[in-house]
């Protein structure tokens, strides 16, 4: 008996350490707050999975693979309506012009802007530029650009009517824009990776003779990749979302119409439309009013969504630590261990 | 040459100790402005060039305030200020500019943009101040209350929240959510208005629940950022006092970061004011200025923001009557969306002096 009292005695102790974080003595007014958070956190969660799995089911009952490799087509009967091949292409060429043209003007400014900044009220006024860029609702950054892109010194961007006006809509005028909408984001995300990165870093490769260009393209940029990378991945899904500046600007033709006899040039100075159009289009909202080829557009929209989501995680570590947050420090950390 | 000399003469300890301290982990810009002298002529160059791509944005966005105001004009000079007045049927309006035949006894650019600024206003407001409560108590679940394993969930969930394209929500709120609560409209609702205004389940309603999920995301995000940016020791300091997590939350967390919080809710304010695609397919499509005399009626009239009538309106060609109004709704939103980017850089300027990076 004396002996298990014993032994049993420092488990007693363990047992005082400090009791788990209770939300039994709280006034009654904080549980509420409590609980009420727990509500909210699982809210938000359920929402997400109920539009996920809405637009998976739906998705999946009304996709065909013929949907894939059929040009839409105009026709009151859906079975002849053709599938979404045009769209798709139209996402894919719209995202890869947008992210070509904001991809390195938005590394260049924010390398600037970190880097050299100066006059520092010239940086100031382009920080706000930014700002306003972020801010402006697309359908006004859309309908401002149907007002340059159809100026007619630039109408050998896009079609030049019969009368002599220029249309204004085009992959190239869409492109541009949506390189706009991408811009806040990949400037955002090189800004704030570059204003992390130690002085050192820097002071290390000056002190190799080497001059601040150098620098920043052999030193600081590649330190800053995985940060770079998610920036132009955002960007690409705020392009691939948005409907205002297709609607607009590319038109929302039902098929890509190729202006002029160049193979590639004529497509990218032609209308077209995409698969966020295409939905809008075959929504009760739009002409087309289809809700099963509305609902597997979407659903293909959904896939990218997610995967470009996915990348973006991967990119930023959410789960890992801030070691792998931050590659430039384990990096760092080899090429300065022998200085230590 | 001196300035660089007396750079060099400060302690080592004491610039590592800037470089460390993680309430000014801003990179000390003394250290390189001291070396910008030696920069040869290929370094010049590169900085010239990067330069002018950013005076070039600068252009830009200086060319698009003045090429908008200048085409929204004309309908601003022939209303006056009574644009923004209320007066007679603005889509009756709008369809005597698409037809070009002027309104009896009215010119051809007349229009009185009140019911859609009404929409606007309504829908917007609606949807912040829910989403103000909602995204707060969710923070707070985020970075204090939420086990590991949720925890690790809830971001990516939000960042997918964030992603969905706003057809999508679109789409779900004309198909899945306004039959439902065209389910709630009862029939006599239906006839008291019946001579006014057809009620549907595109209504004043589901354009604000839909622009809700729309703009949580943002708002959790930026105030989840903030909460987490809290110094531990304050809220150490709270705790050690004996109050509770709860109280320490609200009094301390919640208060270091209201100024992100507030900038958070002008963001979300200016995306709920441009989002033109979801609110042009659920909100009614109907320049109708909801009344709110008229009960819980109100809630399920429709309406029509000045976003999604530009969607509605736009016909392509970018002179004439309507464009010119298009040009001078846009105009309303810039210099709307300008301000409101202005209010929340204002907003977060307090937080510069606890030293958080939010």
């Amino acid at each position: 008996m004396e002996t298990a009292e014993l032994l049993a005695a420092p488990e007693r102790r363990v047992a005082l350490r400090p009791p788990r974080d209770s939300t039994r003595s709280w006034p009654l007014i904080d549980r509420i707050g409590y609980w009420l958070c727990w509500v909210t956190g699982i809210g938000l969660c359920v929402i997400a999975l109920a539009i996920v799995l809405f637009m998976f089911i739906k998705g999946l009952s009304f996709l065909r693979p013929a949907l894939f490799v059929q040009s839409p087509a105009p026709s009151l009967h859906q079975d002849q309506a053709g599938g979404f091949l045009d769209p798709i292409l139209g996402t894919l060429i719209l995202t890869a012009l947008g992210t070509l043209i904001a991809a390195p003007t938005g590394v260049a400014i924010a390398a600037w802007l970190t880097e050299y900044g100066r006059p520092s009220w010239l940086a100031r006024a382009v920080e706000s530029a930014i700002e306003m860029i972020a801010g402006a609702p697309s359908i006004v950054l859309a309908i401002f650009g149907l007002l340059i892109f159809a100026q007619g010194f630039l109408g050998f961007l896009s079609q030049t009517a019969s009368n002599g006006s220029v249309t204004g809509q085009s992959f190239f005028a869409a492109g541009a824009i949506m390189a706009l909408l991408a811009l806040p984001l990949i400037i955002g995300s090189t800004r704030e990776a570059l204003a992390q990165l130690p002085d050192r870093l820097r002071e290390g490769s000056w002190a190799l003779g080497k001059n601040r260009a150098t620098t920043i393209r052999h030193v600081l940029l590649p330190a800053i990749r995985p940060s770079i990378a998610s920036g132009i991945v955002l960007g690409m899904g705020r392009i691939i979302g948005d409907t205002a500046i297709v609607t607009i600007l590319l038109g929302a033709t039902l098929k890509t119409e190729a202006v002029g006899g160049a193979p590639i040039l004529g497509n990218l100075r032609g209308t077209g439309s995409t698969l966020t159009s295409y939905v809008f289009a075959n929504s009760p909202a739009g002409e087309g009013n289809a809700h099963e080829k509305a609902y597997a557009a979407a659903f293909v929209l959904m896939l990218i969504v997610l995967v470009l989501n996915a990348i973006v995680t991967r990119l930023t570590g959410d789960r890992a630590s801030a070691e792998e947050r931050r590659p430039w420090r384990s990096r760092l950390r080899r090429v300065t261990a022998w200085t230590r | 040459m001196g300035h660089q000399a007396r750079q060099q003469d400060r302690p080592l300890d004491r610039q590592l100790q800037l470089d460390s301290d993680p309430l000014t982990a801003v990179p000390s810009r003394s250290l390189h402005r001291a070396r910008r002298g030696t920069g040869a002529n290929p370094d010049r160059r590169a900085e010239l060039t990067l330069g002018a791509l950013a005076v070039a944005l600068l252009a830009l966005i200086g060319v698009m305030a003045v090429t908008v105001a200048i085409n929204a004009w004309p309908s601003f000079s022939a209303n006056g200020l009574n644009w923004f007045a209320s007066g007679g049927d603005v889509d009756a309006q709008l369809r005597a500019m698409q037809e070009g035949r002027p309104l009896p006894g009215h010119a051809l650019l007349y229009f009185r943009a009140w019911p859609l600024i009404w929409g606007t206003l309504l829908t917007t407001l609606g949807a912040v101040v829910i989403a103000l409560f909602v995204s707060t108590l969710a923070a707070i679940f985020l970075t204090e209350f939420a086990p590991m394993p949720v925890r690790r969930v809830l971001r990516p969930v939000v960042r997918l929240l964030a992603a969905v394209p706003s057809v999508v929500y679109g789409l779900i709120g004309i198909l899945a959510i306004a039959p439902w609560i065209e389910g709630l409209i009862g029939n006599g609702r239906r006839q008291s208005v019946i001579y006014v205004v057809q009620l549907n389940g595109a209504n004043l309603t589901t354009a604000t629940l839909i622009l809700t999920v729309m703009i949580l995301p943002i708002m959790v995000a930026i105030s989840a950022n903030a909460l987490e940016a809290v110094p531990v020791s304050w809220r150490e300091g709270s705790a050690a006092l004996g109050v509770n997590r709860w109280r320490t939350i609200w009094r301390v967390s919640l208060r270091t970061a209201r100024p992100a919080i507030a900038a958070a809710t002008v963001l979300a304010t200016a995306r709920a004011l441009g989002e033109a695609i979801m609110l042009a397919m659920v909100s009614g499509g109907r320049g109708f200025a909801a009344n709110p005399l008229d009960g819980l009626t109100f809630l399920f009239e429709p309406a029509q923001p000045l976003a999604a009538t530009i969607v509605r309106e736009f016909g392509g060609q970018s002179t004439g009557p309507i464009p010119h109004t298009i040009y001078a709704i846009a105009a309303v939103l810039l210099f709307s969306a300008a301000m409101l980017s202005l209010a929340a850089w204002a907003a977060k300027q307090p937080l510069k002096r606890y030293g958080i990076r939010a």
